[in-house]
């Protein structure tokens, strides 16, 4: 198997007391390095529990992931997250946040003076070096995202992954972070793995779209590939028919074959 | 003077003149008045030198009040307070040592407290330094123990399990209740004190601390976890930090707590010590030195709680809305 990272017949149920739900029913996935992946669905469709077992945060009940064809089943360094707020430690400036990914991940194999160029580079590509000085408390939404794909891109992870990185941002904030993902990735070809409810964002961003379909056991309903050429730029995709049909085979998706569960009933 | 003017732009926002600090100074002259020549029924040591400090407050507050740009605006923030400890201060030698008006051994005058400052300093800084080092010695003990088993029940269950109803049954139990067995258990007083101290320090600390760490929000330990944290490093960088800011208030209760057994001990047991000091005053009929210890004690007190106040806000300068001691 030549998969970077496989998501192998995950079922994921919790127990709480003797009611037990069924939140993934048999969810595969094989992803190819470089490859920018989106998973999108309605709330509640488990896309955040299926993260999380990539992660390692969670172990799956059945099933499990694959990152270079060796199992993974707790957290660590070659994955590194992007929560959605949260993020940061609050008693941490901007510097030493991204310093105590970097000490972790690298301690070994470089000195301390490597160690602090590593971390103001991160933080130039994002962007946040003027801030290195500043608690999160400090700073606005949108520059601690910045600092949390900073933090993730300095332990130089095998995958990134995103966990709506984008959703609590206002829409300006998010166009702008979204284009300096988007050209991260086209420097770097990091592996991604981005959850996201924002059917432009999905379709602006990857290579290839997962849907999910509403929970209770919720799977993989249908993968989008999106043959846009690289780099996008978001202003040209407004009219470009790739990118209008892409659009509209997600809204299809999400709004007539699979209804939100509030909205159907 | 006109370099003076030039040398400060932001005078204009000051007036020349500092009304307050001259409303000040001329209250305090009064006060200084009265205490010099109103005649008193008795002849009180340290009248005179009373009037002279208070004649000298009087002319530093005139100074300030007519060089406004002298003051700045800190003073110029207590030139009301100036004004009141004036009043404050005439009228309490005026019903003390010049009119009479209240009985006389338990209200002593301004110029007893400024005696026993000038003539009794030693002993009174001698049990000063010992209620301190009484104190600092329990306190440290009693916060540190405090501490760690407030990390370790909060991180342990295992821990929890044995310690945690030993704490329920014990905890709220007050120290002093323990202090006739201390008193024979221990080989000195000093060190039943210090038990004591730690004890009733321990407490709020242990349960601070603990609930400091319960509260700690999940998502920081994910954080750590997706860095490849082992568990050292999540008590160490994510659980502790993150409880800091419970963990100052346990101090800070436990402080409080540490000041009432101290002076009880002191006072039963002990035989140094501002409590001991206030003790010994009463069986003297010396009131104006219990005034002067309790002054000295309420500086002490006060002084200590600023001091961890100060160490608060540097340590937790990322969290917002902390009260200003």
């Amino acid at each position: 198997m030549s998969d970077y990272l496989a998501i192998d017949h995950i079922d994921q149920v919790f127990q709480r007391g003797a009611a037990t739900s069924e939140v993934l029913r048999d969810v595969s996935l094989r992803i190819a390095k470089g490859e920018y992946i989106s998973i999108i669905g309605h709330s509640g469709c488990g896309k955040s529990t299926l993260l999380n077992i990539v992660a390692g945060l969670l172990r799956a009940t059945r099933g499990g992931v694959l990152l270079e064809g060796r199992e993974v089943n707790e957290p660590g360094p070659d994955r590194a997250v992007v929560f959605q707020n949260h993020s940061l430690l609050p008693w941490l400036t901007v510097y030493d946040n991204v310093k105590l990914a970097v000490d972790k991940v690298f301690r070994a194999t470089r000195s301390k003076s490597e160690r602090h160029d590593w971390v103001m580079h991160n933080l130039d590509l994002v962007q946040m070096a003027h801030a290195r000085d500043k608690r999160p408390g400090e700073i606005s939404g949108g520059m601690k995202q910045r600092v949390g794909i900073a933090r993730a891109l300095a332990m130089e992870p095998k995958v990134l992954l995103l966990d709506e990185p984008f959703g609590a941002l206002d829409a300006l904030t998010r166009a702008h972070l979204q284009d300096s993902v988007m050209e991260i990735h086209q420097k770097l070809g990091n592996t991604v793995l981005m959850i996201t409810h924002d059917v432009d964002e999905a379709v602006l961003l990857s290579d290839r779209i997962v849907m999910m379909t509403n929970g209770p056991a919720a799977t993989i309903g249908e993968i989008l590939e999106v043959p846009l050429d690289r780099p996008r730029r978001r202003l040209d995709l407004a009219a470009d028919p790739v990118y209008i049909r892409c659009r509209s085979a997600v809204l299809e998706f999400l709004y007539a074959r699979h209804r939100a569960p509030t909205l159907a009933a | 003077m006109t370099t003076l003017d030039l040398t400060i732009p932001a005078a204009p926002r000051h007036a020349a003149i500092w009304p307050a600090g001259l409303a000040g100074a001329v209250f305090w002259a009064a006060a200084a008045a009265i205490t010099w020549v109103w005649p008193a029924p008795d002849d009180w040591p340290y009248t005179v030198e009373l009037a002279i400090v208070m004649a000298l407050l009087a002319v530093a507050l005139g100074v300030a009040g007519l060089g406004g740009r002298l003051a700045g605006p800190r003073l110029r923030r207590l030139g009301p307070w100036a004004i009141a400890l004036a009043l404050i201060f005439g009228s309490w030698e005026l019903v003390t040592a010049k009119l009479g008006l209240l009985p006389r051994p338990f209200f002593a005058p301004p110029q007893a407290l400024l005696e026993v400052y000038l003539d009794d300093w030693r002993r009174l800084g001698e049990s000063a330094l010992h209620s301190l080092a009484l104190l600092g010695s329990g306190y440290l003990i009693g916060s540190a123990l405090g501490f760690a088993t407030g990390v370790a029940i909060g991180w342990s269950q295992a821990i929890g399990y044995w310690v945690h109803p030993v704490l329920r049954l014990i905890g709220p139990l007050p120290a002093t209740a323990w202090l006739p067995i201390a008193f024979f258990a221990f080989p000195t007083s000093g060190s039943a004190s210090v038990f004591l101290i730690a004890l009733a320090t321990g407490f709020p600390a242990t349960i601070l601390t603990w609930s400091g760490i319960a509260s700690v929000n999940r998502a920081y330990y994910d954080i750590a976890r997706t860095l490849g944290a082992s568990p050292s490093f999540l008590v160490f960088k994510v659980a502790i930090p993150g409880a800091m800011p419970h963990v100052f208030v346990g101090l800070f209760m436990g402080l409080g707590a540490s000041f009432s057994v101290l002076i009880i001990a002191e006072m039963l047991g002990v035989k140094a010590g501002l409590g001991w000091y206030l003790t010994w005053a009463q069986g003297w009929a010396a009131y104006a030195n219990m005034y002067g210890a309790l002054l000295v004690m309420a500086a002490i007190c006060s002084g200590l709680i600023t001091l961890l106040f100060r160490v608060r806000d540097h340590l937790l300068a990322w969290q917002k809305g902390l009260v200003k001691w």
